[in-house]
């Protein structure tokens, strides 16, 4: 067995590991065979529609023009990545992610502390909380839109009563990131109490014995032990924001240049049938959720909550 | 035993009715689609937005056919952005159960180019033919072949109020001060119209480029021409936009928000489609006493104005089940009885000339006169396949109006056209 080993091509890394044994091979083998229909059905639902995108992405394919299309390869690369349109919805979208990330980040934590603590009507004061996420969010699109529209609204007439905020560059966006928080700090608070209930009571006991103040145990002791599920929380909401769609396409439907991303991306395949560019947009999208997940994962050493140091690669 | 999952009976009604739910949520949508003839008689599904009465259309022209076909309305959503989008996806995905679409007229060569709709021809073409009026027309055609059937046409007229308006303004500038006398005696005086970043705002600057004499594109729609007469409509756009006498939300304001606000009392002034006689005869009769119309406003007093053509097509899917009865159905649905039934009941301007001279238009159609002026000096828009495109440009460009710089955007707007015109550009 060894000896076949080290005919194959020898990269330096390979040597480092000690040869497995028999039982670990097979155990190894059964793992793979567990992991196979999984894999599998992964690969038919995904892999798929990202590679036929690639290759539309390589196309002038332009629904309108049938008897245009043609292999142009990078062509609609450059198109998409010098157009002004393009980069003004990846800062709009990058604005939307940051500033409700952030936001939901310290609002999610207060809820998480309180539906932590909470100790009368637990289940009412979680339920309560879990509302917002629980709401389609189309549907609470619409509320908002109604709420900020003069004459229908109550937030219209409250806030700016002789204006559109709508119609606004400035206050639609904050319209946009104040709709998205709305719904999706609940999910970051379940995330982070995930994390809380990792924190051991002893150690929190301990530290105040030692005579910390509450600044002191929250930001010495439960931070970083929470500090796995606080990525974990904070990757899968910068995902999920990068990704907006439905509020922005409630909303403005992208007036005044608040469209992200993936409605640009909308726009050039559905409207415009233009398959080449709009492929070539989710590409991109797809690029730059790989490139913040690998960010997450190799630099701020993000793995599933609970799961050990040595359990990272 | 008190987990319900230990007690082996309750599982298995458990587990046989989530298989009965699974089964459902699989199955359902299967069977909604498979809804195809019934008894026999072959089924068209017309896909179109939706009009007041147009099931009566329908139901007549079932009665009609005597069991050669019978036509199943399809109602699409109220937006044209939201109508055009639903039948591409279903175009592109080659769905064989739309037999006729009903088409905005600047989608025609769009479906035409891209093979989703079937070219008239023979008897069929010329009954389509005799009697239109030639704008809407034009509009069906494509590389000189008829690829729909004309239904309604469209202007927009100026609807103002009789009892804060005594005499209709004739151009915009003229409007504009007359909302700013109103304004000033603390009366309603808001210029109600499209401005949202869709088609309505594309409408309103081709009105505004025809009545100054410009043009957008050249004759054959494959270079963007952007002339000085752009320039001159951009100037009034962004005057209107920025002089006060607009409404708050008239940068967001879509054709049905813009009735209800006029409806409602919210303004003297309303550039709309005359669907909106209709609605406000059955919604509000009282305002409708003091609601007076005139032509669309022009931009020079000595030129009458220059307006954009809407309304509607019928076309005939290339992936229909029965194109040969889609063909006749369409005709029924467009023939001079329906489009003066729509024109009654639904404020929907006919394209076949004889039947403004019926004698029922003139009580329930006031506003015929003006109608028949407008289309006789009516401008269409620009005939190529990528006019969405062209128009979304339009649109994202002018959007917010009252931000336009004449010069500028007329020399963006240029460049972005004759991308979208070559399939290059990016759409917002």
């Amino acid at each position: 067995m060894t000896a076949t080993d080290v005919r194959t091509p020898p990269p330096a890394a390979k040597r480092r590991k000690a040869p497995l044994s028999e039982g670990k091979k097979a155990e190894r083998r059964l793992g793979w065979l567990l992991c196979a229909p999984a894999a599998i059905v992964m690969v038919a639902v995904t892999a798929y529609p990202i590679l036929y995108s690639f290759w539309l992405s390589l196309q002038r394919y332009d629904l309108k023009f049938p008897d245009e299309r043609k292999f142009i390869w990078f062509t609609n690369y450059v198109t998409v990545l010098s157009n002004g349109y393009w980069w003004t919805a990846f800062g709009v979208t990058m604005l939307i992610t940051v500033v409700s990330v952030v936001v939901e980040l310290v609002l999610g934590m207060g809820l998480a502390l309180i539906m932590h603590r909470t100790i009368i009507g637990r289940g009412l004061v979680r339920t309560s909380a879990l509302i917002p996420y629980g709401i389609v969010t189309v549907v609470a699109a619409f509320s908002w839109r109604y709420a900020w529209t003069p004459g229908t609204g109550y937030l219209a007439e409250l806030v700016s009563p002789d204006g559109a905020p709508l119609t606004e560059r400035a206050s639609a966006l904050a319209i946009v990131i104040g709709a998205e928080i709305w719904k999706t700090t609940p999910f970051m608070a379940l995330l982070l109490m995930a994390g809380l209930a990792l924190v051991p009571d002893d150690l929190i006991k301990a530290a105040s014995m030692d005579g910390a103040s509450w600044w002191q145990r929250f930001t010495k002791v439960m931070l970083p032990v929470m500090k796995p599920a606080i990525l974990v929380a904070l990757l899968f909401r910068t995902l999920d924001a990068l990704r907006v769609f439905d509020n922005i396409y409630v909303l403005t439907n992208g007036a005044n240049e608040t469209s992200s991303v993936s409605m640009i991306a909308y726009n050039n395949l559905m409207k415009g049938l233009n398959l080449g560019i709009g492929s070539t947009m989710s590409v991109l999208i797809f690029l730059t959720v790989a490139i913040i997940a690998f960010v997450f994962v190799k630099l701020f050493g993000t793995a599933a909550p609970g799961s050990s140091d040595d359990g990272r690669r | 035993m008190e987990n319900p999952d230990r007690h082996p009976r309750r599982r298995r009604a458990r587990a046989r009715a989530l298989a009965a739910a699974a089964a459902f949520v699989l199955l359902a949508p299967l069977a909604a689609c498979g809804s195809d003839d019934e008894g026999g008689t072959p089924v068209l599904n017309l896909y179109q937005f939706p009009v007041e009465k147009m099931q009566d259309v329908i139901d007549t022209c079932n009665q009609r056919a005597n069991g050669a076909y019978k036509i199943v309305y399809q109602v699409l959503p109220r937006t044209a952005d939201d109508q055009r989008v639903q039948m591409v996806r279903r175009l592109a995905a080659h769905d064989d159960s739309m037999d006729i679409l009903g088409l905005d007229v600047t989608w025609t060569q769009e479906f035409a180019s891209a093979d989703w709709i079937k070219e008239w021809a023979g008897d069929a073409k010329a009954q389509v033919e005799n009697g239109t009026l030639a704008g809407p027309l034009a509009s069906a055609q494509y590389n000189n072949k008829l690829y729909a059937a004309p239904n309604n046409t469209n202007v927009q007229l100026l609807w103002y109020r009789k009892d804060l308006v005594p005499n209709p303004p004739t151009t915009w500038d003229e409007m504009i001060s007359d909302a700013l006398a109103l304004k000033q005696q603390g009366k309603t005086y808001q210029v109600l119209t499209m401005g949202a970043q869709y088609e309505g705002l594309v409408v309103l600057f081709n009105s505004l480029v025809a009545s100054a004499g410009g043009h957008v594109v050249s004759d054959d729609g494959r270079t963007a021409v952007m002339d000085a007469g752009t320039v001159k409509a951009l100037q009034v756009m962004k005057t209107f936009a920025t002089a006060g006498v607009t409404a708050a939300s008239f940068s967001n304001a879509v054709e049905d928000e813009v009735r209800l606000a006029f409806q409602g009392g919210g303004g003297a002034f309303q550039l709309n489609w005359p669907y909106v006689y209709a609605s406000m005869q059955s919604d509000a009769p009282d305002m409708l006493k003091n609601v007076g119309w005139a032509r669309y406003p022009g931009i020079d007093a000595s030129t009458p104005s220059v307006t954009t053509i809407g309304g509607s097509n019928l076309a005939v899917s290339s992936y229909s089940k029965h194109p040969d009865l889609a063909f006749q159905a369409a005709l029924c649905l467009r023939d001079a009885d329906s489009q003066k039934y729509l024109a009654i009941n639904s404020g929907q301007p006919p394209s076949i000339e004889a039947v403004y001279d019926a004698p029922e238009m003139t009580k329930a159609y006031p506003m015929k006169a003006e109608i028949l002026n407008e289309l006789k000096d009516a401008s269409p828009r620009p005939r190529t396949p990528a006019y969405q495109n062209l128009s979304t440009v339009v649109a994202a460009q002018l959007s917010p109006p009252d931000q336009i710089d004449p010069q500028r955007t007329a020399a963006s707007l240029k460049k972005s056209i004759q991308d979208a015109i070559d399939s290059k550009g990016v759409l917002p």
